[in-house]
């Protein structure tokens, strides 16, 4: 590998990196890539069942109508909730 | 003489009608076959569930409600385990999103052994869903005072406990019970919390509740199914006993036979 090949690798993966956007689901941080509606990542995420779960974006509820046009933005906190057993 | 008839005697809480006065949680179950034919058991229409975080390893969200009769029950997210009215509001926001149907049971905790309420958060979460427009039942510390607090900030029936949650120690409060069933009218009382077995309801029941929540008392008994037939039944025989109007005590005996024509002398 070249010189310059190999610096256009490095500054390829850095720039990746500076795209990436630092989420934290249910209190678990995850890299993401920097272009992401809430409604990609849920899919991204591979629920089986979206239409039970509920999700809050940094303490306030997002919408499900909303989900599609919600755009991530790196810090984000997001919480995914659903029903579980309780009295 | 109690007016109301036993043939039409529904439970009306935010002018929805439940044939059944009693409610069921979905907690602690040995697994959700025997919840489903515990429900089924108990005739219950309305039926509480946690707001809680999906687990994004396991990914099966939801799989609860394949167990619940979405057609016959009302679901009822609670906010369990919230220490602030703050999370509590946030918590119903989010159960109220699942389904879309404005009932939350609120839960305000302020002590993690007792699990009794903290009052002041509970009045305050309560009066801010309310004003979001939710049907608010909140779980709350007995109180008389409180009461009224929960009544003015809109809450629409009024949950006190018996005895701490899940400690199936029965009813330990019958004077602060009847206190609030002669005190409060203006929405209906439901027992949520204590009771143990079938006699605990149907005593709730006798003190003229309008109805009781439980969930470990059957989740835990070592035949649930079982343990919820016998708490439909003690629903129906403590609310009809209630209805019926009990005789007054008596310290000492007074005889049931007549005294008139005995063969032998009189006593």
């Amino acid at each position: 590998m070249t010189v310059s090949a190999y610096v256009r690798g490095v500054e390829t993966v850095l720039s990746l990196v500076a795209q990436l956007m630092e989420i934290t689901i249910n209190g678990e941080k995850r890299a993401l890539p920097g272009h992401l509606t809430l409604a990609e990542l849920l899919a991204e995420l591979g629920l089986t069942d979206l239409r039970r779960v509920a999700v809050e974006r940094n303490g306030a509820l997002a919408p499900r109508d909303q989900w599609g046009k919600l755009q991530l933005a790196d810090g984000d906190q997001l919480e995914i909730v659903h029903f579980v057993g309780g009295g | 003489m109690t007016n109301a008839s036993p043939s039409d005697d529904a439970l009306v809480i935010a002018g929805r009608r439940f044939a059944s006065r009693l409610m069921i949680g979905t907690g602690k179950y040995p697994d959700l076959e025997t919840m489903r034919a515990a429900h089924r058991a108990s005739g219950a229409e309305v039926v509480t569930v946690a707001v809680r975080r999906v687990n994004l390893a396991d990914r099966s969200a939801g799989s609860l409600m394949d167990y619940l009769d979405l057609d016959r029950m009302l679901i009822l997210p609670n906010t369990a385990a919230c220490y602030t009215a703050e999370d509590a509001v946030r918590t119903a926001r989010l159960g109220r999103e699942i389904l879309g149907t404005p009932w939350v049971k609120v839960e305000v905790i302020g002590d993690e052994k007792t699990l009794f309420p903290d009052n002041a958060g509970l009045i305050e979460a309560t009066r801010a869903l309310a004003k979001e427009g939710f049907i608010v039942l909140p779980y709350f510390n007995d109180d008389l005072v409180v009461a009224r607090r929960l009544v003015d900030a809109g809450a629409a029936a009024i949950m006190p406990l018996a005895a701490p949650i899940g400690s199936g120690l029965g009813i330990q409060n019958f004077t602060t019970l009847r206190i609030l069933r002669e005190m409060i009218t203006e929405v209906p009382i439901i027992v949520d919390a204590g009771v143990g077995t079938a006699s605990d309801v149907a005593i709730a029941m006798e003190l003229g509740m309008d109805g009781v929540l439980l969930n470990t008392a059957v989740a835990t008994a070592q035949h649930p199914p079982l343990m919820a037939a016998a708490m439909k039944c003690a629903i129906e025989a403590g609310r009809l006993a209630y209805l019926a109007g009990r005789m007054p005590r008596r310290l000492y005996a007074s005889a049931t036979s007549p005294l008139d024509g005995l063969i032998g002398p009189r006593p």
